[in-house]
């Protein structure tokens, strides 16, 4: 008797090992399949990429022999000084500029704020190559306001530094504005009781409130600008950045290994500035977490006029940039013939790939936002909802944010390495539409994630697990609930793949083919070979093509809105 | 051991270790076929971590369930036999209420009339005949609840799990649907377990309630039972109210507190043990005094007015500086005339009394 017992007790003291279902297996065999997707798709190609720097041109291990030769040429070198140099300058200034326009939008009366909220997305429809261009017309050689720069020369840091301040600054402004939207109102009641000095409440509750929100947004820009190609490949002149270094050695020296060794060191500052932004944005949520009461701003004239002249000023700067790009399209040539014509829009009798690319373009960026839709989607769900397998899943997270810390180029030339070795099986892709589509998905591929993620876990824990109680197969639900109720956040990340793979350039410069050239590349082109006019005019087509495409998106979200609000608590 | 035959539910030693920290410790516990039984205890306690654990939704570290005699530890929900509602509902937003209620029934390809039969006949029983084609949100909390049941029912499961289903309604409400959860249940006869911090809810709707407490069993028992001899001080305090003095086992059948002795069953103590000595305020007497064991004489310090009765605090030698309450009714504070500073005797019968070892604080 008390021996069964015994042998009981320490039967029982086995671990129980959950049996898997079939769910389970298909959730985990799809994750891990999306999982390895990337892995081959990001990291594999950069390993490649980093040994590749480490060899010679026949392929024997150096050492790090081209890092020192690299840094013993002072050329080369000099372009890592001049990226970080114009980077920081860039970010100090959309710093500013943004935390005052966002002051304006969310703290102030300001009248009119909807159109200043709508002016700052437009550079997010351009290629970042348009503000370059834009600025030719503006201070270039025959520029309308050339002596305002009482003899400096636009090309070079001047345009650079006004070139990337132009397409970055919505993406810092969206940062900043949530950062003070989230301050939380009863600091400043508290503020106002202890008659605190409007100065002292700005210092004390203002600036703390919403310094991750700045930093942040700070790691961002500096990123963006640091890695660009677009902007310094245009007005960039003789003044060398890292981005058009590797541009240079790749296209015009074929000197692979150089390029690779200057993507290293383009790589490194990329992933420190990934990084301190992650831990940054930690702490932002935990902020976010908190319950605050949503400040309201009072009518306040004289800050609300002089916000206005500020944001006016802004605003009229933005549309300078794409208005001149619109007009320098249409002129028949500039400067000695201002009539109206469509000349600059023949684009099949210019070099750099005609209408062709821009429809290329279009096919390109609908395949990513289709593709890259689904699998980022359902990635996002398999990891958020899958049930047990943690490591796995985190292991999955981890590899979703890997490729916001690579830039474009870097990506761009590790695809050259890995997909153009014969020996690779998937060497079939490079050259065909394929590699561009996988190269965009795989560039945007985490903020599509966290936009996913952050939907995802608005839904109730529990669907699942109702689900699976009723015996309905996890893809049902899927189909049936999470996505039909997650439909804004899965238009969002289409939307957002849609614009970003017909406006970039830098993962995709090295990756096409003459079948399949797109129009940002054409618009690169055409400026290269001094068709500067018809270079804005398809620039000005990836434009109303992204505007459309916001219009699609807003008029669908509406009509879902309208569709599903007898189910969606207001 | 009759019941040993009818037992649905067995759960042998369960652990659930969630790193360091043990949630459930060794919990053994049986289930019959068609009872309704509660899971009872404060916040943390682990009840939620049981009902999972028996929901197959986190499985435990150790430890054994049997369903209907069918081994069911390691088996993932879905191939197990429950319906569950939780707290939240996780009604699917985007369905009609007959679309949620058939959701069980459409994996089972079952003919649509069938289904459209099934799913009616469902929401007559829960009483929203004329609600099936509104959405969730358009309904209220106490409907969205039934909803949420009639789709756990739908597919005729041998165990209902219920996850604190009513604490989210207001009270009258939650009242009302006592009663009708528990109607259901009985009319159906499907075996129910439901977890609830509320007392209330465990006794008038419970045919057994087990009280849990930092991830162990302290309890098992019927209402009557659990709230007449609680088998723990933790027990005795957490349902309903009860007085607890400190005093010593004079001799067998026999405790002092302070000075005064109390006749009571002292099995289990020997002479000279600390112990805490409790009744619950319901139990003393103030009436009929033509015994006169354990009387003491008190004294009244408070004096509320709880609308059907009087919660008094007496205070007093015999008590060593404990307050002691005891429930009055109405009509007694009237005709005794007590009020605040009253001094009357007051009886502790002996059958009322029970000991616990001594309460550390
Ligand atoms: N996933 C988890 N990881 C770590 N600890 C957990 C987890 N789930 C529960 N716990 C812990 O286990 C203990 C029991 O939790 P459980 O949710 O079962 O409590 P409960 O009795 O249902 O309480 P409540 O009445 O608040 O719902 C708690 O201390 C809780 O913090
Ligand atoms: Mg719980």
């Amino acid at each position: 008797m008390a021996d069964a017992s015994l042998t009981a007790q320490t039967s029982d003291r086995a671990i129980v090992r959950p049996k898997l279902s079939r769910d389970d297996w298909i959730m985990r065999t799809v994750m891990v399949a999306i999982g390895v997707f990337l892995l081959i798709a990001v990291l594999l190609p950069l390993y490649t990429m980093m040994s590749k720097s480490v060899e010679n041109k026949d392929g024997g291990f150096v050492g790090f022999a081209n890092f020192a030769e690299y840094f013993s040429t002072p050329a080369l070198f000099n372009s890592a000084f001049n990226s970080l140099s114009i980077s920081i300058l860039a970010t100090l200034i959309i710093l500013v500029v943004t935390f005052i326009y966002g002051y304006a939008l969310t703290r102030t009366c300001m009248p009119f704020k909807w159109f200043f909220k709508l002016v700052a997305m437009v550079p997010l429809l351009t290629p970042s190559l348009l503000g370059g261009i834009s600025l030719i017309y503006w201070f270039g050689n025959q520029g309308v306001l050339k002596d305002l720069l009482f003899g400096e020369k636009i090309y070079g840091p001047i345009g650079i530094t006004m070139g990337s301040s132009y397409w970055v600054f919505p993406h810092a402004l969206m940062i900043v504005i949530t950062a003070l939207s989230i301050t939380d109102a009863r600091l400043y009641e508290a503020a106002e009781a202890l008659r605190t000095s409007k100065l002292k409440t700005f210092l004390t509750v203002t600036i703390p409130g919403c310094k991750y929100g700045l930093i942040s947004a700070g790691f961002v820009v500096f990123t963006l600008v640091f890695t660009d190609f677009g902007v310094p490949k245009v007005i960039g002149g003789n003044y060398n950045m890292l981005a058009t270094d590797i541009y240079k050695q790749v296209i015009g020296q074929q000197n692979f290994q150089m390029g690779a060794v200057v993507s290293v060191v383009l790589l490194v500052p990329a992933i420190i500035a990934f990084s301190v932004d992650r831990i940054v944005q930690r702490k932002q949520v935990a902020l976010l977490s908190a319950r605050a009461v949503p400040y309201t701003p009072k009518p306040s004239r004289g800050r609300d006029m002089s916000m206005l002249a500020f944001c006016s000023v802004i605003a009229l700067i933005i549309i300078a940039m794409i208005g001149m790009a619109q007009y320098a399209a249409l002129v028949t040539f500039w400067p000695y013939n201002l009539e109206f014509s469509l000349n600059n829009y023949d684009f099949d009798v210019m070099d750099g790939g005609g209408w062709e690319a821009f429809w290329n373009s279009i096919e390109m960026a609908l395949y990513t936002a289709f593709f890259g839709t689904i699998i980022v989607f359902t990635g996002a769900y398999l990891m958020e909802k899958g049930r047990g397998f943690t490591v796995g899943r985190s292991a999955f997270h981890m590899v979703a944010m890997a490729p916001l810390a690579v830039p474009g180029m870097v990506l761009g030339l590790a695809y050259i390495f890995f997909f153009n070795n014969p020996a690779n099986p998937f060497n079939f892709i490079y050259g065909t539409m394929g590699i561009l589509v996988v190269a965009t998905v795989v560039h945007f591929y985490t903020v599509s994630h966290l936009t996913a993620v952050t939907a995802l876990k608005q839904m109730d824990p529990e669907f699942e697990s109702v689900s699976a109680s009723l015996k309905a197969p996890f893809y049902k639900t899927f189909a049936k609930v999470t996505v039909p109720v997650c439909m804004p956040a899965v238009f969002d990340i289409s939307i957002y793949l849609f614009l970003n793979a017909m406006t970039t350039v830098s993962a995709v410069v090295f990756l096409y083919s003459s079948d399949t050239t797109l129009a940002s590349v054409a618009v690169l082109n055409m400026d290269d070979a001094g068709d500067v006019a018809p270079a804005a005019a398809m620039a000005m087509m990836i434009a109303y093509t992204c505007a459309a495409m916001r219009i699609v998106q807003v008029v669908l979200t509406r009509g879902i809105a309208i569709k599903t609000q007898a189910w969606r608590n207001q | 051991m009759d019941s040993a035959a009818r037992s649905f539910l067995k759960i042998e030693n369960l652990v659930k270790k969630f790193g360091d920290f043990t949630a459930l410790q060794d919990i053994s516990l049986d289930v019959y076929d068609g009872e309704f039984v509660c899971f009872l205890g404060p916040s943390g306690c682990g009840k939620t971590t049981l009902l999972r654990a028996i929901a197959g939704l986190d499985i435990q570290t150790h430890g054994r369930i049997e369903q209907d005699g069918k081994d069911i530890s390691a088996l993932p929900p879905a191939e197990r036999d429950f319906g569950i509602v939780f707290q939240s509902y996780a009604l699917f937003p985007n369905l009609t209420v007959e679309r949620n209620v058939a959701y069980g029934l459409e994996n089972r390809k079952l003919p649509r009339a069938e289904i459209d039969v099934r799913v009616a006949e469902l929401l007559q029983l829960v009483g929203l005949p004329d609600q099936g084609t509104k959405y969730p949100a358009q309904l209220s909390g106490g409907q969205q609840q039934r909803v949420a049941l009639a789709r756990a029912m739908a597919t005729s499961p041998g165990l209902l799990l219920l996850d604190e289903p009513l604490s989210a309604l207001d009270a009258r409400v939650r009242v009302h649907l006592r009663t009708e959860i528990k109607d259901l249940q009985r009319r159906l006869g499907v075996t129910t377990i439901m977890v609830t911090h509320d007392q209330e809810e465990a006794l008038t709707m419970a045919d057994r309630i087990v009280v849990m407490n930092h991830g162990v069993i302290d309890q098992v028992g019927t209402p009557q039972e659990i709230y007449g001899s609680p088998a723990t001080s933790f027990v005795a305090d957490f349902i309903g109210s009860m007085n607890f003095i400190p005093g010593t086992v004079a001799a067998k059948g026999r405790v002092t507190v302070g000075d005064f002795p109390l006749d009571c069953d002292t099995t289990g103590f020997n002479e000279g043990d600390a112990i805490t000595v409790s009744i619950r305020p319901e139990d003393i007497n103030a009436q009929d005094m033509e015994h006169d064991d354990n009387v003491v004489d008190g004294e009244i310090t408070h004096l509320q007015f709880m609308g059907s009765f009087y919660r008094a605090e007496l205070g007093g030698a015999a008590f060593s500086g404990h307050d002691v309450q005891a429930d009055f009714s109405v009509n007694l504070v009237r005709r005794k005339n007590v009020v605040l500073g009253s001094k009357l005797p007051i009886r502790l019968p002996a059958d009322h009394i029970q000991l616990y070892p001594p309460v550390e604080d």
